[in-house]
């Protein structure tokens, strides 16, 4: 199919051919699970199990709360031993909700689980709701709750689904070992999502470093006319949603917009897979397949991990380290996060785990810029990365997004192709962070105001209604003391007459 | 310049195998081997001035960076003063005296790179910063041109008089040659007509393979051109300076011609003459004074070109390539504020694209 050329890229040393090559296999059962009840974008989970609780695989352990969020399951049988928090999966090592299970070895699945015999008869909110009542999440590494991607059409127009197997990061090879060995079922998975869309044409887009993943989607693509293989240029970002819609339709996605305002939706295949088995089996999502590679693991492989697991089992299930490695990261090398500790556990968006030599992560003394703009021809957004670095250096974050910071999708080519080895995307995070905490600040201060505003009115008028009181009291008092003193008057100018004082009392107590 | 950054944190975790040093040194070899034909082409005194300008550049960064409390290491091994000097003397005259480089460097290193703040932060393209300085303060040293003398031939210059020659201010008349572009411009000057300069002295095979009278690494076009295309092949540098510069004097000067045969000269002759081809691929395209952009860097190429004719015809001199890169250098901040690439999702004045109509996807 004809395909349209993006702006910018790099071209990283792909390094897939470390894990490739090895089969996806489950990772034995590890002695005890660490669940996040974060592991998406949106609001977190809340618990729904207490300490000592006996669950099957797949029963629920958390609810998803408000629009934007996605509940978690028990990824095995056994006990909750805990509803505490944990060290995150997360560069900062913070700790976070998380449930502790220990497996009781069963592997048992709930007796409620039970698929669907024709998810196609479903209504598409019905496969929706399934969707996210499974869990599902986007497991490209982005963790959106699938279910709302699901809800677009309400709002957009769409035509078209786009599968996102470019799985453009160097190392990673979870997507592609997935559409190798699982093709059926990743179309199934697709075709059900098409369906929840009300969509009728697919593009499946793979890069061509993975010709047998092309290949064994096109055979179980043949059979269905609105199915189409995208062979993409290998080249990074190419994964980036955008600029693979770009490159399929030739449009680019409105700034600040989503890709279903042109009429597109993208899901990764990974996502696909779980959707299968959550409308198929009703199998929510507990499990996905994680790429253990770099040249520091023994044995690099595909392993698929049931969520929860920490890094440390997948690493000793991997051979451990041949070599100290340099870097730890989650994700891969471009736009993954190092990871403090090998004791925090795997989550949904959890696709690598990449122990990397200093001969791989190049690392070195950052120089000054010299404008060669390398950085400028590598960025796939147009934007000139040195200006907005050498604003952000001064301290001068507005000038930086008045530059497009704001535009930038963090992809990291231009820090990847910086001959001064100036850590760009460090530049821009800290920016983007900054921004984000001033615009929190600013909010902040703008609620402060606005209650302050508030009481000082509240105050006002309670004082203004205890001024109308007192001026009324007094009134009242002084037409009383009028009264009194006329009474008097009255009494003392007739003592005699003592047959009428109802008489004399009434205009006074009219007038109270 | 230190940078202060924290352990980066934020990836990517892989870099591409580049830095600094590989820049420079990717422009030295394709420097190379015009500069090894100029050197050979005129010989010891010319090997003495280039060795005597590399060595003072050098030393100049030492002694700034030393001043400037730098780290000397880093910065001297990032082959950009070697580089400066490099540059500076390919246009300097090939049996200029020893001073001529040493002030050139110190011109080139201390008033237009360190003074600025070193590499990256300066303006002005230090090389021609050094060579406008010298021509306008030495003219007799900076015009004073020799004809090939190529190593070990006959009545060359040899170690010992190359030496007086570079060292010792002995004067080298006998071998005295005009450049092409100052020859004919005194002629025209004169009132005579190209029929009447050009035969017999100017030919474009000889300008182009190098064998004329001109600075010490400027002679040679196609090697220059050769060392270009390298590194446009190597991605140090894009097709955009070059070619706008190249493609405004040969549209400027065919136009001209066509006008005037007798009074303006024919695109070839400007190509191959004097600092051209230099200046459009290693000064002009200098990383750090030339705009980032795709488009500005086509804007400032063309006004390169622009001022390089308009110097060489009508005004004082007759060679403007330095004065050209100067004047544009000067442009490059403001070519940089007003042309930047368009932002993805948007159009060129910002505002986020809206479409008509749906996207398709053609199969």
């Amino acid at each position: 199919m004809k395909l349209f050329k993006i702006r910018g890229g790099v071209h990283p040393d792909d390094r897939k051919q470390l894990a490739a090559g090895q089969q996806i296999e489950n990772l034995p059962m590890p002695a005890l699970l660490h669940i996040p009840l974060q592991q998406h974008i949106g609001a977190p989970a809340s618990p729904a199990v207490r300490r000592g609780q006996m669950v099957a695989k797949g029963d629920l352990l958390a609810n998803g709360q408000g629009m934007i969020s996605a509940p978690v399951h028990a990824p095995t049988s056994g006990r909750i031993m805990g509803v505490g928090s944990y060290p995150a999966h997360h560069a900062s090592g913070l700790s976070v909700p998380t449930i502790t299970l220990k497996p009781d070895g069963e592997d048992r699945w709930a007796d409620h689980i039970q698929g669907v015999a024709d998810p196609f008869a479903l209504q598409p909110e019905e496969v929706a709701s399934r969707v996210a009542a499974a869990g599902v999440v986007g497991l490209g590494g982005a963790t959106f709750p699938a279910a709302v991607k699901l809800n677009l059409r309400k709002k957009y127009r769409l035509h078209t689904l786009v599968i996102n197997g470019a799985e453009c990061e160097p190392y990673l090879t979870c997507d592609d070992r997935l559409m190798r060995e699982r093709s059926a079922d990743v179309l199934d998975g697709i075709r059900i999502m098409a369906h929840a869309l009300g969509v009728e044409r697919i593009v499946i887009g793979i890069e061509n470093n993975k010709p047998e993943a092309q290949a064994a989607m096109a055979v179980v693509a043949s059979e269905f006319p609105g199915i189409r293989i995208a062979r993409l240029p290998t080249r990074y970002p190419m994964g980036s949603e955008k600029h693979l819609v770009q490159t399929l339709t030739g449009r680019e996605t409105p700034a600040r917009g989503l890709t279903a305002d042109i009429g597109v939706v993208v899901h990764n295949p990974a996502t696909a897979f779980a959707v299968h088995e959550a409308l198929r089996y009703g199998y929510p999502l507990v499990s996905r397949v994680v790429t253990v590679s770099g040249k520091a693991i023994s044995e690099p492989r595909n392993v698929r991990i049931p969520l929860g697991t920490r890094v440390q089992d997948i690493l000793d299930y991997c051979g451990g380290f041949k070599v100290e490695p340099d870097r730890l990261i989650s994700g891969g090398p471009m736009m993954g996060q190092p990871l403090p500790s090998t004791r925090v556990p795997m989550v949904k968006g959890s696709n690598g785990i990449l122990a990397l030599t200093a001969e791989e992560t190049n690392v070195q003394e950052a120089m000054p810029c010299i404008r060669c703009a390398s950085c400028v021809h590598a960025c796939p957004c147009g934007l000139v990365p040195l200006e907005m670095a050498a604003h952000i250096r001064v301290g001068d974050l507005e000038g930086a997004v008045g530059r497009g910071l704001m535009d930038c999708i963090g992809c990291g080519s231009c820090a990847y192709a910086c001959p001064s080895h100036i850590p760009l995307v460090q530049f821009f995070n800290y920016a983007k962070g900054e921004m984000a905490a001033r615009g929190r600040a600013k909010q902040k201060q703008a609620e402060t105001k606005r209650l302050a505003e508030q009481r000082t009115e509240r105050m006002e008028a309670l004082k203004k209604a205890k001024r109308e009181a007192m001026a009324k009291r007094k009134l009242e008092m002084a037409a009383k003391k009028k009264a009194e003193a006329e009474q008097q008057a009255a009494a003392a100018a007739a003592p005699k007459v003592e047959s009428a004082p109802a008489d004399a009392k009434a205009p006074a107590e009219t007038e109270a | 310049m230190s940078i202060e950054t924290p352990a980066a944190q934020a990836g990517p975790f892989a870099h591409e195998p580049v830095s600094i040093s590989r820049t420079m040194g990717l422009v030295m070899l394709a420097l190379l081997p015009a500069t090894a034909f100029g050197l050979w082409q005129f010989g010891w005194p010319a090997i003495y001035l280039f060795a005597a300008t590399i060595a003072s550049a050098l030393l100049f960064e030492v002694v700034s960076l030393r001043i400037a409390g730098k780290p000397v290491g880093p910065f001297i091994f990032d082959g950009s003063a070697l580089l400066t000097g490099w540059l500076l003397a390919m246009t300097l005259p090939p049996w200029a005296p020893w001073w001529i480089g040493v002030v050139g460097s110190f011109m080139a290193i201390v008033i237009a790179k360190q003074v600025f703040g070193g590499i990256g932060q300066n303006l002005f393209n230090p090389a021609m910063v050094a060579r406008v300085a010298l021509l306008i303060a030495f003219p007799f040293e900076m015009t004073s041109f020799v004809e090939p003398a190529p190593l070990f031939s006959a009545d060359t210059p040899g170690l010992l008089e190359g030496l007086a020659i570079t060292f010792g201010g002995q004067g080298f008349d006998a071998y005295s040659g005009a450049t092409v572009l100052g020859h004919v411009r005194t002629e025209l000057g004169q009132g005579l007509s190209l029929s009447g300069i050009l035969p017999g002295f100017f030919a474009p095979l000889s300008g182009a393979i190098g064998t004329v009278a001109g600075s010490m690494g400027e002679t040679s076009a196609i090697l220059i051109l050769l060392g270009g295309l390298f590194l446009i092949f190597k991605r140090i540098i894009t097709w955009h300076i070059p070619l706008a510069m190249l493609g405004t004097i040969a549209v400027l000067a065919t136009a001209m011609n066509l006008y005037d045969p007798e009074h303006y000269t024919s695109a070839l002759y400007h190509l191959v003459s004097g600092a051209t081809l230099l200046g459009a691929f290693f000064i002009a395209t200098d990383l750090v004074t030339s705009p980032v952009s795709t488009r500005g860097q086509l804007l400032f190429g063309a006004g390169c070109g622009l001022l390089v004719y308009a110097i060489r015809t009508w005004a004082g001199y007759p060679e403007g390539v330095a004065f050209a890169v100067l004047l544009m250098n000067a442009c490059t901040p403001l070519i940089d504020y007003y042309i930047k690439p368009r932002v993805y999702g948007r159009d060129r004045k910002g505002a986020p694209i809206e479409y008509a109509d749906d996207a398709e996807v053609e199969s």
